[in-house]
């Protein structure tokens, strides 16, 4: 078969299809056009001002590498006056997440970024396979979920910075909007399309690689030879997740439009009033003072659950009652430390690159 | 009879699949079964209606001889399982005719999964 020619500068061999146009194109106009698009999108949407302080929150595999990479080179080929940081965070799974930390630390070096790796045991007093050593593998997911997005948000706040970006894809978002659609969760349906999110008082998210599919983030990272850690998390797998992504999978092979066109389709949807006034007002949580929409946030009640041997009390309504009858949590109860967004200074002296 | 020698390497996590090992080198005859049957020898084609090596039935193979654990992870149908990037000799393997492509000697082929953590 005669190798075709790239449909950008009819010049070079054509490597890649893509699949979001079916354009024919060489390596280096994928390298550009791939780059400018996520230009684009930081541009259009006003994501970033000068100055910005900017975590990546890095966890060692594709998306997030990739996204270090090429923020590190827009911030210099455009001057975005950024100062990027890699913010880790060490579930203490063995055998998964200490050698995903090790990319990381690669990075660190390879970006000239400075690092800081915050872990679930320092923060709430358990790591993951603790956890699961007393729940088990079922609803583990939950508190890996619930803890990872608090840890987030309070490693940016050590940092002092304004900005948590991460690296969901174009994928990952349609995979959501997916969920969300099947489990009939309006309030994240109307949220999960938007490129940034931001609670009260904590700090701005952003999803930089929104419109950028898995395809062309894995293609970059094996075109560019960029170090990456790919391994299944030894805990059960979020099967429901799972089924819409194989299902997203296989409308993208009949048709690779189709992730882009569900994002459209997500950020299509409104919500009508009468419902948005049902939703619930976001506090702080009495306990730790992080966003939440009751007296104690998720992180709070299912690291109660923990310390009371009660762990399912966190995941059910039913075993919540349960806890609640036995009579309020003890004095020396573990909690976490309190939430004190925004500082003005670093509250912690950050692992410097060399 | 005659015979092709090609580079495998796997990533994105498949190499688990595969001995957890990234780079293969493995030797095909240039022609084989029409209907990607593995378990006829190469010496025992006459009578077998044959086609030249293509990456479909490289896929058969690397499913039927080298993959360890879980085929379904790796295949589906007669291609791969969708989520698994191919690249020919550094090129997209849709650029090249999929399965259609007749492997020529000394071809690279790439296998990179998309499907685990980001």
């Amino acid at each position: 078969m005669p190798s075709k020619v790239c449909a950008l500068c009819e010049k070079s061999k054509a490597i890649l299809k893509r699949p979001k146009t079916g354009q024919q194109i060489c390596r280096d106009c994928f390298f550009y056009v791939f780059e400018t698009e996520v230009h684009n999108t930081i541009t259009q949407t006003n994501l970033f001002s000068r100055g910005d302080r900017v975590a990546i929150g890095a966890s060692g595999g594709k998306d997030s590498t990739v996204l270090a990479y090429v923020l590190k080179a827009l911030n210099e080929r455009y001057d975005y006056g950024l100062h990027l940081f890699l913010l880790s965070i060490d579930e203490g799974i063995t055998g998964y997440r200490d050698d995903s930390l090790e990319t990381v630390k690669r990075n660190q070096q390879q970006y000239d970024m400075p690092l800081k790796i915050l872990s679930y045991d320092e923060l709430y007093g358990w790591t993951m396979d603790r956890i699961v050593s007393q729940i088990g593998k079922k609803n583990n997911c939950t508190f890996c979920g619930v803890f990872r997005r608090q840890a987030l948000d309070r490693g940016a706040a050590m940092l002092n910075v304004d900005h948590i970006v991460t690296g969901h894809n174009a994928d990952d978002i349609a995979e959501t909007v997916l969920m969300n659609i099947m489990r009939g969760d309006i309030a994240r349906l109307g949220r999960c399309t938007s490129i940034v999110t931001q609670g009260e008082d904590t700090i701005k998210r952003s999803k930089p690689f929104k419109y950028a599919y898995e395809k062309e983030i894995v293609m970059y990272a094996y075109f560019k030879k960029l170090d990456y850690f790919s391994t299944e998390c030894i805990y059960s797998p979020d099967a429901y997740r799972g089924h819409a992504r194989t299902f997203l999978k296989d409308l993208e092979a009949a048709r690779p439009s189709a992730i882009i066109d569900i994002i459209h389709s997500g950020e299509a949807f409104e919500i009508r009033e009468e419902i948005k006034a049902t939703q619930k007002v976001q506090q702080t949580c009495k306990r730790c003072g992080y966003m939440s929409s009751n007296d104690l946030c998720k992180a709070c009640t299912l690291l109660e659950g923990l310390e009371r041997g009660m762990a399912s009390s966190g995941i059910t309504d039913r075993a919540r009652k349960r806890l609640d009858a036995e009579g309020p949590p003890p004095g020396n109860l573990r909690t976490i430390p309190f939430f004190q967004p925004l500082s003005g200074n670093p509250t912690v002296i950050i692992e410097a690159s060399t | 009879m005659s015979t092709i020698s090609l580079r495998i390497e796997f990533g994105g996590g498949l190499e688990l699949l595969f001995s957890n090992k990234r780079q293969h080198t493995l030797t095909l005859s240039s022609a084989v079964p029409f209907d990607n049957n593995t378990k006829i020898a190469p010496d025992m084609l006459s009578g077998v209606e044959t086609k030249p090596a293509d990456v479909e039935y490289l896929l058969f193979y690397l499913r039927d001889i080298l993959l360890q654990e879980r085929p379904e992870l790796f295949m589906e149908d007669k291609t791969v399982r969708p989520g698994i990037l191919v690249l020919i000799n550094n090129t997209d393997w849709e650029l090249e005719g999929e399965g259609e492509y007749v492997l020529q000697n000394n071809d690279e082929i790439v296998f990179i999964s998309t499907l685990h953590g980001g």
